[in-house]
C-alpha cells in the first residue's frame, strides 16, 4: 500500500529539485503506477503549479511539459500533423480516457516502462528531454541512464521533416502491448524503436546501411531480419521471446513499406 | 493538510491526510455514487470530474483537487437523467455496480462529442469495466439516446 507523510506543491523547480535530493522523496507524475506501489514516500513532490501543463510550439520544435497529460499530447493538431498520426496512434489504447486525462508526459518518460508505448513512440521520433539540473540531451541517451534526483521538466519534439509510423500488438485493446514499435524516417534517416520487448524500449539505426539506396521490399525485409537479429526480446505473461521476435520482424517491413507509401 | 474545493457546485473545506485519495474524501463527503472498483486505475468505476474533465478518484490524491472543482454524479443528475433510462431499457446494467462510472463518462464523452459514432463511443469508453453484461447494452443504450434526440431534432417546426 502507497503512502504519503507529508506533500508539497512545488513552488519553484529550484524547491522541487531541493526537495528531491532526499531518497525518501518522490515527485508526482499522474501517479497511476506509484499508486500501485508498497512504498512509503517522506515527501511527495507535486509539480503541477510549475506551469509544466501546457505544449508550447517555436519554429524547430514542441516544448512539451512533464505534466502535460497524455490525452492532451493524443490530441494536439500540430503534433499529429508532424507524426502523421502515430503518436495518437501509440496513446489512445492506453487503458481509457479518464486514466490518459491523468498520467503525464514526464511520469511517463521518467519512468522508462518496460511496457510504454509513449516512450517507444517518442524514441522513434526526433526527441530531446530537458532536466532541471542535468539540461537538454537526446530521448535516446536519457532512456539508457540509470535513475538519479534529477527534474524532468519538459519533452522537446523537434520538427525534423519526415515520416513516421506507429504499431502495437496486444492480447486485448487497452492492455499493456505485446510489443510497440515506432519507425522512421527524417532527413532521409531511417529508426526504428521496439518497446515492450518486455524491456525498455530501444532504438535500432541503419547501422548496416541496408536502406542506404531507399526503402524497396527487399531492403525493408532485410532491414527487419537485422532487426529480429538486433533487438533482444524475453518473454512474460503476455507472450514468449520467440513470438516477440517474430513479430519484430513482421511489423518492421509492415512499418518500412507503410513509411515507403509516405514518403511517396 | 486543510483543502479547500468546489464539490458539485458547493465550497467544501476539510482536513485530510497527505495519501488520502480523492475517492475516499467523495465517500466521507457522502458521495455515494463514487465506488472502487479495481484500485489499479483500470475499472473507471471511481470517475469524477475534476475541472469537468473525467480522471480516477481512485488514484488522485484530495490534496491535489484543493481549489479545484469537482463533480460527482450527485451534482449531475439532470444531465444523467437524459440517457439512463435509455441505457435501463437495454438491460444493460445488470448488477448496476459499474453504472455511476458508465453515466459519469459517458456524459464527459457527450459534452466533448454530442453525436459520436460507435466506434467513438466504444472508443471513449474503454476505460469502462463491465463483468455483466458485454458492453452491447450499453452501446445500443446510448445509441437509441442518439437516436432519438437527432430525430426530434430533425421533427420540422408547424
Amino acid at each position: 500500500m502507497l503512502n504519503i507523510q507529508n506533500y508539497v506543491r512545488a513552488e519553484s523547480l529550484e524547491q522541487a529539485y531541493e526537495l528531491n535530493q532526499n531518497r525518501r522523496s518522490h515527485v508526482l507524475g499522474g501517479m497511476l503506477w506509484l499508486r500501485q506501489s508498497d512504498i512509503t514516500v517522506g515527501t511527495a513532490i507535486d509539480l503541477s503549479g510549475l506551469g509544466l501543463d501546457t505544449i508550447e510550439e517555436t519554429e524547430e520544435e514542441y516544448r512539451i511539459g512533464a505534466m502535460v497529460p497524455l490525452r492532451k499530447l493524443e490530441h494536439h493538431p500540430g503534433i499529429a500533423a508532424l507524426t502523421g498520426g502515430a503518436v495518437e496512434n501509440a496513446l489512445k489504447d492506453i487503458v481509457g480516457v479518464q486514466f490518459r486525462n491523468m498520467a503525464t508526459v514526464g511520469g511517463s518518460i521518467w519512468g522508462r516502462f518496460g511496457f510504454s508505448d509513449v516512450l517507444t513512440v517518442l524514441l522513434g521520433a526526433d526527441c530531446e528531454v530537458e532536466l532541471f539540473k542535468a539540461g537538454r540531451m537526446p530521448l535516446e541517451q536519457f532512456a539508457a541512464l540509470a535513475y538519479d534526483r534529477d527534474i524532468l521538466t519538459r519533452v522537446i519534439l523537434k520538427k525534423t521533416p519526415g515520416a513516421m509510423v506507429y504499431r502495437s500488438v496486444r492480447n486485448a485493446s487497452t492492455d499493456f502491448p505485446v510489443l510497440a514499435c515506432a519507425a522512421s524516417c527524417l532527413k532521409g534517416q531511417v529508426k526504428l524503436a521496439v518497446g515492450a520487448r518486455p524491456g525498455k524500449a530501444v532504438v535500432v539505426h541503419d547501422e548496416t546501411g541496408l536502406l542506404k539506396e531507399g526503402i524497396t521490399p527487399e531492403s525493408a525485409r532485410a532491414f527487419a531480419e537485422y532487426a529480429a537479429k538486433t533487438v533482444p526480446t524475453g518473454t512474460n505473461s503476455r507472450a514468449g521471446g520467440e513470438y516477440r521476435t517474430h513479430l519484430v520482424r513482421v511489423l518492421t517491413e509492415r512499418m518500412l513499406l507503410e513509411l515507403a507509401g509516405k514518403e511517396g | 493538510m486543510e483543502i479547500k474545493l468546489k464539490l458539485n457546485g458547493r465550497a467544501v473545506s476539510a482536513s485530510v491526510e497527505a495519501d488520502t485519495t480523492l475517492f475516499d474524501f467523495l465517500r466521507a463527503q457522502g458521495c455515494a455514487s463514487v465506488k472502487c472498483g479495481c484500485e489499479t486505475s483500470n475499472c473507471g468505476l471511481c470517475t469524477v470530474f475534476l475541472d469537468d474533465v473525467p480522471v480516477l478518484s481512485c488514484s488522485m490524491l484530495a490534496v491535489r483537487a484543493d481549489g479545484r472543482s469537482v463533480t460527482t454524479l450527485e451534482g449531475l443528475q439532470e444531465e444523467a437523467a437524459e440517457f439512463v433510462a435509455f441505457i435501463a431499457d437495454q438491460g444493460a446494467d445488470q448488477c448496476g455496480f459499474c453504472n455511476p462510472g458508465f453515466v459519469m463518462n459517458t456524459i464527459a464523452l457527450l459534452r466533448e462529442n454530442p453525436d459520436p459514432t460507435d466506434e467513438e463511443i466504444k472508443a471513449y469508453l474503454s476505460g469502462n469495466l463491465c463483468r455483466c453484461s458485454g458492453y452491447e447494452g450499453q452501446l445500443r443504450g446510448i445509441r437509441r439516446f442518439l437516436d432519438s434526440r437527432n430525430s426530434r431534432k430533425e421533427v420540422p417546426h408547424a
